[in-house]
């Protein structure tokens, strides 16, 4: 750990003292980025982002709870960087292979949650019925793969159920972002949420442009 | 030429620092000027671009500031594409292997604060650390009804992926620990979700006040940062699966604080000793 810091400080803050110091006095991030606590998925890493350009969140499977839920870290978070960081853009990354959509996934109908991980990932219970509805012809593999993806959606809509976001959005101060990193064959697909008037149709489909995939 | 060359730099940097000097301009008029005087349209059409845009490195560097407004997208697919060649093309094997499985060593509790990424700091690579980061890394003692999205980081980390180590690392002019320290005394809050969350730290923060109340308040907030990672060590052990894998050495808890200030990182251990018999 020593070595790993020191390494750091040579490399790194020695060779930009001016962006430290500056960045010591306060911290003016561009991004909010929800992403997995998984440790091949560090947005720093896969996105190259430098100290102080994107206020992190991790946490298992990239969920965000709705307002309805209550408070929890997620949304302090959330809170904070939108309303006292100002953040320009909120981006939730999913990605493949994870552990938290597969534990969502395999899940039995009708049964109580398990343990803390269970009572966690039901947040994305809408990212599985719609996933289970769709894919039914599909392998588990396939499903689970599908449903990192449309939990993503279900989390950037769940963005929308807070007042101060929704608001922000609405103004344009605010732009909301999906992202799924794909380590297997390592691409980066991204879209963007469509800001009109009506952000949330009845249906509670939400309007997507921008989509693009890099590889 | 030259001199009216130094003309527009003298105004850069006197609007930069904010005095008043002999017709101050702004940084776009000051850029144009710049440009204009360099940059002919009978000159080689690549080579004037390459001249435009260092004038704009230089402009920047002189103040500080990045040339343009970052463009969300285009950031994301710089460092996306970055990665790629510079990591991922470069050592498949890792890649592949990783692609079937993690087994990282350790679980790390960070900050969400943009400077104290623990990839930047303590140089993890893809694999090595699974991390979570919530405001002021805070870790909150074991409930089955609350805070399940720590909770289940915890649990995924230790039972199923096995690692052997838990890092808390606090860091210098946390928010969070901002947050805590200027909590109001009658209970009334601003901010739902935020204070909420920080009354966490409330035991850290009432020892902080005991011991070092006759401090200024920002030491009293530097203090409480680094008690704050000692309440999430104490916190970490009422997990069941974490205190029975460290009774069997299967698990070590440390602590860290990053000062960005000062530019160093402390660690340290948990550690329980049962002494020897004390009377007999």
């Amino acid at each position: 750990m020593k070595q790993r810091f020191l390494s750091f400080k040579k490399n790194k803050y020695m060779k930009d003292l001016e962006l430290y110091e500056k960045l010591a006095t306060g911290q003016t991030p561009k991004f909010m980025v929800i992403a997995c606590a998984d440790s091949r998925v560090c947005p720093s890493s896969v996105l190259g982002f430098q100290p102080g350009e994107a206020f992190v969140v991790r946490n298992v499977a990239n969920m965000v709870p709705p307002y309805e839920n209550g408070p929890t870290e997620t949304n302090a978070a959330l809170e904070f960087a939108v309303n006292s960081l100002k953040v320009e853009n909120i981006l939730v990354i999913g990605h493949s292979r994870c552990g938290g959509i597969r534990a969502l996934m395999s899940m039995h109908d009708d049964v109580e949650p398990s343990g803390l991980i269970g009572s966690w990932v039901s947040v994305g219970m809408n990212a599985r019925v719609k996933t289970k509805a769709a894919t039914h012809l599909l392998n588990f593999d396939q499903q689970c793969k599908h449903c990192e993806k449309e939990s993503v959606n279900c989390s950037l809509v769940n963005l929308l159920s807070y007042p101060w976001v929704e608001e922000k959005v609405r103004n344009g101060e605010l732009n909301i972002h999906g992202g799924y990193y794909d380590f297997v064959d390592c691409s980066f697909e991204k879209w963007t949420l469509y800001k009109e008037n009506n952000l949330r149709d009845e249906s509670g489909k939400v309007a997507v442009k921008d989509r693009a995939f890099w590889f | 030429m030259q001199s009216t060359t130094f003309h527009f730099l003298a105004s850069i940097m006197s609007s930069s620092s904010r005095h008043a000097g002999m017709g101050n301009l702004s940084q776009d008029e000051a850029i144009e000027g710049l440009k204009k005087l360099l940059i002919h349209s009978d000159k080689d059409e690549q080579l004037n671009k390459e001249l435009e845009t260092k004038i704009e490195k230089l402009i920047s560097d002189l103040l500080g500031t990045t040339p343009h407004d970052c463009h969300p997208v285009k950031r994301i697919l710089g460092g996306f594409q970055s990665f790629k060649t510079t990591k991922f093309d470069m050592y498949p094997e890792l890649f592949s292997e990783l692609a079937e499985h993690q087994t990282p060593k350790f679980l790390v509790f960070a900050c969400c604060d943009s400077r104290v990424s623990p990839s930047n700091i303590l140089d993890f690579q893809p694999g090595e650390a699974f991390v979570f980061r919530n405001i002021g890394n805070l870790v909150p003692p074991f409930n089955q009804l609350r805070y399940s999205g720590v909770g289940a980081a915890i649990e995924y980390a230790v039972v199923k992926l096995n690692v052997e180590n838990i890092l808390v690392i606090g860091h210098s002019r946390c928010g969070g620990i901002d947050r805590l320290m200027s909590l109001p005394e009658d209970g009334s809050t601003a901010n739902d979700c935020i204070d909420d969350w920080v009354q966490i730290g409330l035991p850290a923060k009432a020892k902080v006040k005991a011991e070092f109340g006759h401090l200024p308040l920002d030491e009293q907030k530097r203090e409480c940062e680094k008690e704050a990672v000692n309440l999430s060590l104490t916190n970490l052990q009422t997990y069941p699966y974490v205190r029975e894998r460290m009774a069997r050495k299967a698990l070590a808890l440390r602590g860290g604080y990053y000062d960005f200030v000062e530019g160093c990182f402390k660690l340290w251990e948990v550690k329980s000793i049962i002494t020897t018999p004390i009377h007999s």
